[in-house]
């Protein structure tokens, strides 16, 4: 199975689960979670079900395309299902079924693994889902988002599309992988993709990054959020704080930020989304 | 006698809290059941990785029926008083009420019988309440049900005498039916009773016991290595792990790539454990073996081929990873790492590891010429480097191989060394990766000369620190391992016999430490590390001693009796437990149990006298005043034995020096048969007095015999 057709048939499977499928959000994120369809809507009372592609950037995991496993920029199929069903886990085993993953064959394994965002202030039960060892999915039931309590509780679910595909495709670098499914002149692999944008990303977040300038955008967006929360505009809001929290991974990426330093980041940026949550929920009460 | 099945399905519970789960679980339904008066005669819990159950066996049916008294108004009291009494005990007359006499007179009593309640009425409130009050270290909310469970509870089977026993909890469906394994059974089971539902989920691959699967697991584990004759490395924290992460255990084996097998043992077996919770297999020789056995949950239909395939991959994949750290590691000399250190912070009050390691070279230095075999140099260059692979990629990725990593990246980082020097740096190397240890009562404890300095230094300057900021450990709470800290320092000390004096460690880094913070203010601080900082560290260190030789079985009050010499505390631990010993063999023999009824008799009286008195009598004997025959005896006996005792303390022959005290014990016993010290004559009685306080000062010269009890 094709990187692409498994992302198409996760897809397929999700929309026949009444999820809307979203396209990627365009800003930065290091997690499918930042998506304002998941950590936005994860709030309030109405249910909600969607599911998504979510390029997602981690600077300080960039190999220069050297690592078979390890990237700045991954792909996460993101589910959000709200309330979460009775039947979470079936449903879930179900799309593993949906990409070929026979549970008589495997050895399917939830092992705990709480899920918690410093950044965003958010936090979840749940567990690492294994397939022969191999970590598949996230499977959290989300408990609160911005610090606010998630009533109802959701389901959120993020496959890791590579070594998903590494594991159905049986490759042992993500860069062999087989993205179109075609053969002969036609195929084309992961690495033809995104090997080129693996080593100048790497070499962008380790050596090129500017880091005043970065720690100066870091504090135009924190300074143009809170503006914007003052105006009642949740979304354009959240959109900084999302370019904050990215323009924070950078500078660490790049070493500028001591240990004492960090800690004072992750607060600021948690206070943002923080804000940006408490501005989406007072936005739902007003009248439209 | 009936018999209570409780099973509480769930979504998967983590591993590592089933034990507690279910001891608290049992531990809470059996409290309820007894203080409610219906007490199980029996009560067993099991736990998997979905299921809480609990078997409870021997309920009585009901409640025994009470009757009760209740006390009203005095007899004689006015009307309207009894009548409110009648009113609320729900009695027609006074005279359905008894009349008994109190210390207060003639009271009126409503006897009041209370039937028991059924069991069956009972028992829902009280396993409610007992879900309730399980102390999960976390629980979550989730939709649809009002209990706050750690995962969501899929269903309840609760049957009393094999009856469905309702419960009052939202949303989760309570019966008699629940599910088998994951993928290994299909559909609901119903249950008819406790026996039933035991041999139910066997069929439906379920084993239910928590230690029959450990022993399965156990057995799997040695059947495989042996069959490839090799043998399991021990793991029993993994063991119980894996117990909790599989309902039907199945174990399997598979093979680490050849490539891999040049890293570190320490590093292959890190990676298998940490992440994936393979168990690590060794070659007779002791050298890790290219195969790797797992437990996994499942029969698969190919007979686990697919499984063995999958597990493979993964683990080839951690190590291209671990491979990938040790050789980016590897371009960055350690010398070079040691600067990274600044960035690194030790504690918000305690600076950066930079700091720390400053600290502890200088310490070593100076400890190394107290250890035999050490050297300074040496163990200084290693203290530098102790803490630099801090910031490589493999400790950041596996914390527990730091120190470890060090140790391989000096040692691999060495170029073009003499070979004479390579026995100095291989010393340097185990310095470095011995330096955290030993890290609890039962691990490796450093042997090597210029590792024990390290590992010392760094252990010293951690109670130091935290001991000068004042953050001493309080209760239960120690979240910077300071005993363990401690523990280390003795472990240190007594299992390689090392004779140094504690008092000069503690100050010596404690002036390091006053010098690099405070040295404008340096001689202040000096001044209170002898009054204040120094005698706390002792007395940690005496109380975690204490700990330790009352585990290995030694008195504790010997210790106290060993502990402080001649007024000055003993801070050379070897010293002090050679006393200890010396005492204990002493004090059970006849002589020694004598002369300490002796000791005891002779400071009873003196220490009774100088209270009445208001004064001391310590002062010399006075020859002229000795008449008595056994008065003489006895003072040539305690100048004799005192001299010779001192001799042999100061070439610490306690053994002997307690037999030499032995001697004493005729002529005390004849001076209190033959003696009155409380004769009419002041000065006579004054000499005699201070002749007591002679047996007493010469005896605690060897050890502080009024800290001795029983």
């Amino acid at each position: 199975m094709s990187f692409q057709s498994l992302i198409l048939d996760l897809q397929r499977f999700w929309a026949d689960q009444g999820c809307v499928i979203l396209q990627p959000y365009d800003i930065e994120v290091g997690a499918g979670t930042f998506h304002p369809a998941t950590a936005l809507r994860a709030l309030g009372p109405e249910p909600w079900r969607a599911a998504y592609v979510q390029p997602s950037r981690r600077p300080t995991d960039g190999r220069y395309g050297e690592n078979p496993n390890r990237v700045q920029q991954h792909y996460q199929l993101q589910v959000i299902l709200k309330p979460a069903p009775v039947d979470s886990q079936d449903i879930y085993l179900a799309s593993l079924a949906a990409i070929g993953i026979d549970a008589r064959l495997h050895d399917i394994r939830f092992v705990e693994d709480d899920w918690e965002s410093p950044t965003l202030g958010a936090w979840g039960l749940g567990w690492e889902v294994w397939v022969d060892g191999m970590e598949v999915s996230q499977f959290t039931y989300f408990q609160q988002v911005g610090g606010i309590e998630c009533d109802p509780v959701s389901t959120e679910l993020t496959y890791g599309l590579e070594r998903l595909a590494m594991y159905v495709q049986g490759v042992e670098s993500m860069f062999d992988l087989d993205y179109n499914g075609a053969t002969g002149p036609g195929r084309i692999t992961y690495g033809e993709v995104f090997k080129r944008a693996e080593r100048e990303f790497s070499t962008y977040n380790f050596e090129l990054a500017d880091t005043a300038r970065l720690g100066a955008h870091f504090a135009d967006a924190e300074r143009e959020c809170r503006r914007l929360i003052d105006h009642g505009v949740a979304l354009p809001a959240y959109d900084q704080c999302l370019k904050a929290s990215h323009l924070f991974n950078l500078l660490d990426a790049r070493g500028a930020i001591s240990v004492t330093e960090r800690a004072a980041y992750i607060l600021r940026v948690r206070a943002l989304a923080s804000a940006c949550c408490n501005a989406w929920l007072a936005g739902a009460r007003a009248p439209d | 006698m009936a018999e209570l099945l409780l099973e509480l399905l769930s979504e998967e519970i983590p591993a590592r809290m089933q034990r507690r789960a279910v001891e608290d679980l049992t531990g809470l339904l059996r409290d309820r059941l007894a203080a409610a008066e219906i007490p199980a005669e029996s009560l067993r819990g099991y736990v998997t990785p979905r299921r809480l159950a609990v078997i409870a066996e021997g309920i009585p049916a009901k409640q025994p029926d009470r009757t009760e008294e209740r006390r009203g108004p005095r007899v004689g009291a006015p009307q309207p008083a009894i009548d409110g009494f009648l009113r609320s005990a729900g009695l027609a007359s006074i005279r359905e009420c008894e009349i008994h006499d109190t210390d207060r007179g003639e009271f009126y009593f409503a006897v009041v019988g209370r039937a028991g309640r059924l069991t069956t009425e009972v028992l829902p409130a009280l396993i409610r309440a007992a879900m309730a009050e399980l102390p999960w270290p976390k629980s979550m909310r989730y939709p649809a049900s009002d209990v706050r469970w750690i995962r969501p509870l899929i269903s309840i089977l609760c049957l009393f005498e094999g009856e469905v026993l309702g419960l009052p909890v939202g949303g989760v469906p309570v019966g008699r039916t629940t599910r088998g394994h994951r993928f290994l059974s299909a559909g609901e089971i119903c249950v008819a009773n406790a026996a039933d539902y035991r041999e139910r989920l066997g069929e439906a691959h379920v084993v239910l016991d928590q230690e029959r699967r450990r022993k399965v697991i156990r057995q799997g584990l040695e059947d495989a290595v042996a069959a490839e004759g090799l043998s399991l490395k021990s793991d029993p924290e993994l063991l119980d792990e894996v117990t909790g992460l599989v309902e039907f255990p199945v174990v399997l084996a598979g093979a680490i790539d050849a490539d891999f097998m040049a890293l570190p043992p320490e590093v292959l077996a890190t990676a298998m454990r940490a992440h994936q919770k393979y168990f690590s297999c060794l070659r007779p020789d002791g050298t890790p073996a290219p195969r790797f056995l797992f437990v996994a949950n499942n029969v698969a239909v190919d007979g686990g081929r697919t499984i063995i395939a999958g597990n493979e991959r993964v683990l080839k994949a951690r190590l291209a990873d671990a491979r990938f750290f040790w050789n980016q590691d590897l371009k960055v000399p350690l010398e070079a790492r040691v600067d990274t250190l600044k960035e690194r912070i030790f504690h918000d009050r305690l600076g950066s590891v930079y700091d720390k390691s400053e600290r502890i070279t200088a310490l070593a230095e100076f400890l190394a010429p107290h250890i035999h075999g050490a050297d300074a140099g040496r163990a200084g260059r290693a203290a530098r480097l102790a803490k630099a692979d801090l910031s490589t990629g493999m400790v950041a990725e596996f914390p527990e191989l730091q120190g470890i990593m060090g140790s391989y990246y000096y040692k691999a980082q060495l170029h073009s060394a003499e070979p004479q020097q390579i026995v100095e740096h291989t010393q340097v190397a185990t310095a470095i990766g011995d330096h955290y240890k030993p890290m609890g009562p039962n691990d490796f404890c450093p042997t090597a000369p210029d590792s024990m300095v390290v590992a010392l230094a760094d252990k010293i300057d951690t109670l130091v620190a935290f001991f000068a900021i004042q953050m001493a450990p309080t209760g239960s709470r120690d979240p910077f391992a300071l005993r363990r800290a401690a523990l280390g320092i003795i472990r240190i000390i007594l299992e390689n016999r090392v004779r140094l004096p504690l008092k000069r460690a503690f100050t010596e880094a404690a002036e390091i430490f006053y010098k690099a913070r405070d040295p404008a203010r340096f001689s202040y601080w000096q001044s209170k590390i002898t009054d204040d900082l120094y005698p706390e560290l002792m007395l940690f260190i005496l109380d975690r001693l204490k700990v330790r030789l009352r585990e290995q079985g030694t008195r504790h009050d010997l210790i106290h009796a060993a502990f402080m010499q001649a007024g000055v505390v003993e801070s050379d631990l070897v010293r002090l437990c050679a006393r200890v010993n010396a005492l204990e063999g002493f004090l059970v023999t006849d002589d020694g149990a004598n002369l300490l009824i002796a000791f005891r008799r002779a400071s009873n009286i003196v220490a009774i006298e100088e209270r009445k008195d208001g004064r001391r009598y310590a002062d010399p004997v006075d020859p002229t005043l000795l008449g008595q025959h056994e008065e003489r005896a006895l003072a040539d006996y305690l100048v004799e034995v005192g001299s010779r005792a001192g001799t042999l303390l100061s070439s610490e022959e306690f053994e002997k020096a307690m037999a030499e005290l032995v001697r004493l014990r005729r002529p005390v016993d004849d001076f209190f048969d033959k003696v009155t010290v409380n004769c009419d004559k002041p000065a006579l009685r004054e000499n005699r007095l201070r002749l007591l306080s002679g047996i007493r000062a010469t005896m605690n010269q060897v050890a502080d015999f009024s800290q001795i009890e029983g």
